[in-house]
């Protein structure tokens, strides 16, 4: 059974660092990288060997109304291959940027936190669990956006803070109010005893999950916390907060409540596209203000996920579809410039794209990979990302939605707009640039390009037979809403 | 049903608190006041008139106790609550080291 593993091995890290380190980081980093490449291989072989299956793990074997139970299908080992490759490549790109901040273990503990966290919220079947697993990798969050210990990023850290408790006090509440209507905490269970249940009680649960998550995935009307904390953090850090960390508590979480448990209501689908569309464009509009390279693609994290909330508001089996690429696709190309972002900070001091000027020359590698996230973001062919926006739109006009596919393209001209400024202005301008000496080590360099390759060779995910292979199953487990249900119970 | 209005009220009260206080220490408190509000709900839910404590001894039944899942519950979110409390509170420090005062008002750098 590798289930429990994908919690114990990085928990397991996290409190071994903290023993084993010394003054210096080196067996923090050895420690850490060796964690998480074996979750990638854990993550990567369930993903592959089990397509349709669905694994249930009772901890401590207790039976399911009594004890918790892990659930891992193929939306569970998609989301965890996802988190094993952004978190790779993120402790390798920040094994140079952290030793410029600080030289310390306790930034790979906590980042081994925030990953065991991430992988128990995707992995676990039991909505109490879940809500601790998310504090466990909020946490951590917010800790390690104060990591750099300037004054702004204290500040961005304490707003983040604020939100981040109000957003779980009301999600304590709809658990409350679930268990009090269901008299369970499985999420199966619940699934199970909905239907008979007094529809105004189901309204509250949906609205208090939709109000609480929904604040953790930033959508629009509860999107204020982010462009400040997800720009003031270390980069890998913001490359893991906006890649993965806002997906998983936000969007994997009212996607496996909403459609699994919930039987996916018409209400809360058109609250989800109504979110979705709203965010799409007010993201985006406030994106192309923007000087400050890692505030403007925080606002794009905004934008973008207002397309994965469109895709799985749809509803149809292409919506679906594009949903699910496009996460996996924004979760490589925004970590991808964030890394982009962090290595232009460290070679010239400064995120202010005025200041920035011909850095071309000086770091090649960056400015490449930068200018592929870029085209990859804006949905320009072959990149991965003009395929999953391509799917969204044709399925909002499939759905008779046309008002929907209009925004999204509207949406997908702005982010040209806003990333064309980005080269034209952070790269490929005539000035010349100040540069402090600092240099991209080939460690930085590594992990933009493996993302860089990733995000043209994810845009072959849309062939017929490979898509059958990785993105169907992913599909089917949310398009066949109560199979969950009656896998997990055992019938 | 007016126990639980009252404790949505205190909830309310919490989340008022939050978004019209200026001093930092008043907002942790808000956040605290909202988490109580929480924990409430989830031991009234649980609660049952005229019944026992949930431990088992002879001469009690099981259908007289009021439930214990919840009680354990909140002990759990109360634990989360006290991090959540130390971790904003060490953060507020820090901020009053900054720029030295603990108005929201004059902390914002950080905007756009």
């Amino acid at each position: 059974m590798i289930i429990p593993y994908f919690i114990i091995i990085p928990l397991l890290a996290a409190f071994l660092i903290t023993l084993i380190a010394g003054e210096k980081d080196d067996w923090a980093i050895i420690l850490s990288i060796i964690a998480v490449i074996s979750l990638l291989i854990l993550s990567l072989f369930s993903y592959i060997t089990m397509h349709t299956e669905t694994l249930s793990y009772y901890m401590s074997s207790w039976k399911i109304p009594v004890g918790i139970v892990l659930v891992q299908d193929a939306l569970t080992s998609f989301m965890l291959v996802l988190v094993s490759i952004i978190s790779l490549t993120s402790l390798i790109f920040s094994i140079s940027y952290v030793r410029n901040l600080s030289g310390d273990w306790k930034y790979y503990s906590l980042f081994m936190l925030l990953v065991a966290g991430m992988n128990g919220v995707i992995i676990t079947g039991d909505l109490f669990n879940l809500f601790v697993f998310v504090e466990i990798s909020i946490f951590a969050a917010y800790a390690l956006v104060a990591y750099g210990g300037k004054a702004e990023e204290f500040e961005a850290s304490f707003k983040y803070a604020v939100m981040g408790s109000v957003s779980s006090t009301i999600v304590l509440l709809g658990i409350a109010v679930t268990y009090s209507a269901t008299s369970t905490l499985t999420l199966a269970k619940i699934g199970e005893q909905l239907p008979s249940i007094n529809s105004s009680i189901k309204l509250w649960i949906g609205g208090l999950f939709v109000a609480g998550f929904g604040l953790k995935a930033a959508a629009m009307p509860f999107h204020a916390w982010l462009p400040d904390a997800h720009s003031s953090a270390p980069a890998p850090i913001s490359a893991m907060l906006s890649g993965i960390l806002i997906k998983i508590l936000g969007m994997y979480v009212l996607v496996r409540i909403f459609f699994n448990i919930f039987d996916a209501p018409q209400f809360f689908l058109n609250i989800f596209l109504i979110i979705g569309s709203i965010s799409m464009i007010a993201g985006v509009f406030l994106a192309v203000g923007q000087w400050d390279f890692k505030r403007l693609l925080a606002y794009h994290s905004i934008s973008q996920m207002g397309y994965i909330f469109l895709g799985f508001g749809l509803s149809t089996t292409l919506g679906i579809l594009g949903g699910v690429f496009h996460l996996l696709n924004h979760a490589l190309f925004k970590s991808l410039l964030f890394y982009n972002a962090g290595a232009v900070e460290t070679v010239t001091g400064t995120r202010d794209l005025r200041k920035l000027g011909n850095l071309t020359r000086i770091i090649p590698t960056t400015s490449n990979t930068s200018m592929i996230a870029s085209l990859a973001i804006s949905g320009i062919p072959p990149f991965n990302g003009f395929f999953s926006k391509l799917i969204i739109i044709i399925a909002a006009i499939e759905a008779n939605q046309p008002v929907y596919a209009l925004i999204a393209v509207i949406g997908s001209i702005l982010t040209l707009a806003s990333f064309m400024k980005v080269q034209r202005y952070g790269f490929r301008s005539e000035k010349k640039a100040d540069v402090n000496g600092k240099s991209i080590d080939w460690k930085m360099n590594f992990a933009m390009i493996t993302l860089a390759v990733l995000c043209v060779a994810t845009s072959l995910m849309i062939i017929p037979g490979i898509r059958e292979i990785a993105l169907d199953p992913v599909v089917d487990v949310l398009q066949n809403r109560t199979l969950y249900i009656q896998l997990v119970m055992g019938k | 049903m007016i126990v639980y209005l009252l404790c949505f009220i205190l909830f309310l009260v919490g989340i008022y608190g939050i978004l019209t206080k200026r001093d930092l220490i008043k907002i942790i408190l808000s956040i605290g006041i909202m988490g109580y509000a929480a924990n409430l709900m989830l031991i009234l839910f649980a609660y049952r008139n005229n019944s026992i404590y949930p431990i088992l001894s002879e001469g009690k039944a099981v259908s007289q106790m009021v439930d214990p899942l919840p009680q354990a519950l909140v002990l759990t979110s109360i634990v989360i609550e006290l991090g959540t409390t130390a971790m904003l509170v060490a953060l507020a420090l820090r901020l009053y080291e900054k720029y030295k005062t603990f108005d929201i008002t004059k902390i914002r750098r950080l905007k756009g």
